[in-house]
């Protein structure tokens, strides 16, 4: 019998930088991802979109598309209004016209869908339908969009003062949503010494994954039922939501996320291709494909932040922070389709009290409709969390500019202590752990902080310096794990989710996930939590999520919810499964169940070394000769409805040399240190936090999705769209503490997004704070070249 | 429209096929001949995600037309590994954890085979020079340029064990 340790590791359970089970298929170019997919006699479909932002449509003439040969449908808004689908629900109360209905709302908005036999076909078919259009006057600025006398968008909400979030204001009003107390912050801001206020403004920005969206619907119309191969982040709901719509029975739809190539919240809503493919599946009875093109993925599907904000502190002389106040204007597009938790409709934005003992807060956000794509997703991230923790994190910087105090020690006068955790935030959020101080010591140590700041007074005392340095501190805490489900739910559902675990009588096992990977690697952590919690090799467990007809109910993967929530959720099916598996040992060792000690992989007769049973022969007797009065086998199912969030947090800090001749960045150094609570393993994790740190760069230093005044969008391919390569992309030195969830079954807390959250007001903080000296408090993302030159200039930077 | 008979040898096979004039490289591939290992993530070139090799260079194949390579030798993701045995710049993207979703991960592969062949003992910074046609979304670069490394390190050693 080989040692306990031996035994433990040879498990790779929890702690193991175990490599990852799905790399041989793709290192083999065997994924499966949606366009992979053929299927006999699927036709292909492809989009006409609108050329402009604001028009209505007077005439579309399917003719010439229908004589080319091989094309078999031309679908516009006319066509889908018998079905009642040419306009569908949003997940934000909302309804998005499926295709355009009387009116354009945006450019390259869906107008009509052409099928035929293959895809250059159909792109012919799109370009062979003539839609008369007569512009309307476009709203790109949400401000102007809020003017009396704006042109109004939403013509099918005419005379609707309520929307599902409360009063409309204004015709181009959505929602006003208001979090915190705020009469306490105006008393706490009446009487404070010190007032701080930025505006800033978090650009609208797009998440891009690698690959597109797209499905292929296949419709039998024999049996009647609907398979739909999607890349979706939540197949569960999409099976829900194409249930009501179509009117088929739930149980007759099938959904199946295969491979998806990176989601990032870009596949969470459900798009209106996805739609008109499965009307084409039914109405022709052939599977259609669709898959979108990288301008259309860039130009019409869910976009991320886009928030107008305007951010005060209030605090003492000394630097504590005795009130917050925020107001945002949202640019939520044409259609609101945010991908936020439904009572939430500028999601945990509140959480914007950051990582501070903050006695007074309140917050409002109000959302407006603008000729523009709707979206809103969570772009790596917690929903608005992003924007929350740039806020908070950007305000604290000038605050501390403000007071002349050193911006790591205005964020030890103000971090919730250690011993304050459970923590209640004034927005009424229940912090569940965190220890902010030692991580913040921990990272100032690392990269010799007191130096750093000596060269950057040194630099800034040299007049022959040929660079601006800067510091940028970000101290952040994210709430993810969405969510309770008292809190939480899409459209009705609950934010629970699930897992079922089947031990084979050979000691294998299968577990299915209401979640579905996206790169982060489930096949691999998921199964490390079962071979801990009951003793089976991580090797011998399969691990299957994203097919509905197989899965337990869950809500998918995105807000870093797989590991709270699905993590928790098969540690716990784990634990009904080790609790049979302990009372099988009892009857086979005949001695009581509270004789028995758990080690590792087997139950020992507590005293005598030599009555075992190891969970591969319990797994065989549960099959062969269970106890009596026990059923057979060793199955489990268990849904987790989270009794709360967490709240990972971390401290990130990174050194810029700013190029006084022509404005360039470089980012000397980033140092990230992350605390997820328990780490599943270590190799992912840092995996997540590279790429994580990656997209945050993207966002800070280069993406944005600028629109003109006619509301084009003059930067929908990858040539204009920021994607950093491997030679723009900074090195990253990542470090960590482990603070565990207490509520969580294993402590784990979330990991991917913490690096995207707190990257991105890490660097503004470094640009900035290279400017700090010349009374410089703010500058707008991103950070390109040319703004940063134009502050050299405005500064007077010889 | 009319098609024209093209002969491609794909990974070690040739292939007669009549296309249209138009069918990119990319559709062949994945439609035609079914290597759907390579990758659709832009159509303009930016991307990498369908590089393949074309008569020993590194090609986006979104933006080469079939019939442009007909005569040509081809290779994809698919013909990397030989007899069972995985290419090393395969197994250097498994052990240093280079790949993530998955999605870029073949067109990376045939960038770094090909790149090691034109620079087989490069510095790091050579490395990610060498890999910027390739777009990536997931890793952030720092474990595919330690594949890619890894993948040099492998085939030197194997290079002198048979010299």
């Amino acid at each position: 019998m080989n040692a306990p340790a031996e035994r433990a590791t040879a498990l790779a359970g929890i702690g193991e930088s175990r490599l990852r089970k799905e790399d041989a298929r793709f290192i083999q170019g065997k994924g499966n991802y949606v366009d992979d997919l053929k299927l006999p006699g699927m036709l292909h479909m492809d989009i006409v979109r609108a050329p402009v932002a604001h028009a209505r449509i007077k005439k579309i003439n399917k003719a010439a598309a229908l004589a080319i040969p091989g094309v078999h449908a031309v679908l516009t808004a006319d066509d889908l209004k018998p079905l009642k689908l040419h306009w569908m629900p949003t997940l934000a109360g909302d309804v998005q016209a499926v295709l355009a209905d009387e009116k354009v709302h945006f450019q390259m908005q869906e107008v009509a869908v052409v099928v035929a036999d293959d895809r250059y076909i159909a792109a012919d078919a799109v370009e062979a339908v003539e839609v008369e259009y007569e512009e309307l006057p476009a709203v790109v600025d949400p401000f102007a969009a809020l003017q009396p006398g704006a042109p109004v968008l939403r013509e099918d909400l005419a005379g609707k003062t309520e929307g599902a979030h409360g009063k409309r204001t204004h015709p181009n009003h959505i929602f006003t949503w208001e979090a915190g107390d705020k009469a306490a912050a105006d008393a706490a801001f009446a009487s404070a010494s010190v007032k701080v206020r930025q505006k800033m403004l978090y650009p609208r920005v797009h998440p891009c994954p690698l690959e597109t969206c797209g499905c292929v619907a296949s419709f039998d119309p024999v049996r009647g039922e609907l398979t739909t191969w999607m890349t979706s982040q939540a197949p569960h709901v999409v099976r829900t939501v194409v249930s009501m719509l179509s009117g088929l029975p739930e149980s007759k739809v099938r959904i199946i996320s295969p491979d998806i190539g990176g989601g990032f919240g870009n596949k969470v809503p459900i798009y209106p291709g996805y739609v008109c493919a499965i009307v084409a599946s039914i109405v022709l009875g052939r599977p259609v494909k669709w898959v979108e093109d990288r301008v259309e993925n860039i130009s019409s599907t869910g976009f991320a932040r886009d928030y107008h904000m305007d951010g005060e502190l209030a605090a003492t002389g000394d630097g504590r922070i005795t009130g917050l106040r925020v107001n945002v204007v949202a640019d939520h597009g044409a259609f609101d389709a945010c991908a936020d938790p439904s009572k939430y409709p500028a999601g945990l934005f509140h959480i914007c009290s950051g990582s501070y003992d903050i006695p007074a807060a309140y917050c409002r956000v109000d959302g407006v409709y603008t000729n523009k794509a709707p979206g809103g997703v969570a772009y790596r991230c917690s929903f608005r969390v992003t924007e929350a923790v740039y806020l908070i994190e950007r305000m604290v910087d000038v605050l501390a500019q403000k007071l002349n105090l050193d911006k790591a020690e205005i964020r030890r006068r103000n971090f919730i202590r250690k011993e304050q955790f459970p923590y209640r935030s004034a927005f009424g959020w229940e912090y569940d752990s965190g220890n902010h101080h030692d991580a913040l010591e921990k990272v100032l140590t690392a990269v010799d902080y007191n130096a750093l700041r000596a060269e950057q007074a040194a630099k800034r005392a040299d007049p022959n310096s040929s660079t601006l340095m800067g510091i940028g501190l970000c101290t952040f805490t994210e709430i993810v794990g969405a969510g309770p489900s008292k809190m939480c739910d899409i459209l009705g559902v609950g934010m629970f989710d699930s897992c079922e675990i089947r031990v084979h009588p050979t000691g294998s096992a299968l577990a299915r996930m209401g979640t579905i990977s996206q790169g982060q690697g489930h096949q691999t952590t998921y199964a490390q939590i079962i071979a801990t919690e009951l003793g089976i090799p991580s090797e011998e467990i399969q691990v299957e999520e994203g097919d509905t007809s197989t899965a337990p109910y869950g809500l998918g993967t995105y807000g870093s919810r797989s590991t709270p929530v699905a993590g928790a959720a098969i540690a716990m099916a784990a634990r009904k499964i080790h609790a049979k598996a302990r009372k099988i040992a009892a009857h086979l060792l005949e001695v009581g169940e509270g004789d028995l000690d758990w080690e590792i992989d087997r139950f020992k007769v507590r005293g005598d070394d030599k009555r075992v049973k190891t969970m591969k022969e319990i797994c065989w007797a549960a099959y062969h000769e269970p106890p009596p009065g026990l059923e057979p086998g060793l199955e489990a199912v268990h849904y987790y409805d989270p009794p709360n969030f967490t709240f990972p947090f971390g401290i990130y800090l990174a050194v810029v040399d700013v190029d006084k001749l022509t404005g360039e960045t470089a980012v000397r150094r980033f140092y990230a240190l992350d605390d997820c609570g328990t780490r599943i393993n270590p190799m992912i994790i840092e995996g997540q936090i590279h790429g994580g740190l990656t997209e945050g760069y993207a966002v800070a230093m280069g993406q944005q999705m600028p629109f003109d005044a006619q509301g084009n969008l003059l930067g929908n391919t990858l040539m204009d769209y920021f994607l950093p390569t491997a030679v723009e992309t900074p090195k990253w030195e990542t470090d960590y503490t482990v603070t565990p969830s207490p509520h969580h079954p294993i402590g784990a807390k979330g990991v991917a997004e913490s690096p995207h959250v707190g990257s991105i007001p890490c660097f503004t903080n470094a640009v900035v704070d290279a400017f700090a000296h010349l009374d410089v408090t703010h500058m707008e993302m991103p950070h390109t070249s040319w703004r940063v030159w134009k502050q050299i200039k405005q500064s007077g930077v010889s | 429209m009319s098609k024209k008979l093209i002969s491609v040898q794909v990974n070690g096979r040739t292939v007669e096929k009549a296309v249209e004039p138009r069918t990119l490289l990319v559709h062949f591939l994945r439609e035609e001949l079914s290597l759907t290992g390579v990758h659709i993530g832009c159509e303009t070139s930016h991307c990498g995600a369908c590089t393949v090799d074309v008569d020993g260079q590194s090609i986006k194949s979104c933006t080469v037309l079939a019939v442009q390579c007909d005569g040509s030798e081809v290779r994809t993701v698919e013909g990397l590994a030989s007899g069972g045995v995985l290419h090393a710049v395969q197994e250097g993207f498994y052990k240093e954890h280079g790949l993530q979703c998955g999605f870029c991960t073949p067109g990376m592969l045939m960038r770094a085979q090909r790149f090691l062949l034109e620079n087989p003992n490069p510095t790091e910074e050579e490395v990610r020079a060498g890999m910027a046609g390739n777009l990536c979304r997931c890793t952030g670069y720092q474990n595919i340029v330690k594949a890619v490394l890894y993948a040099a390190h492998k085939l030197q050693e194997k290079q002198e064990a048979a010299a």
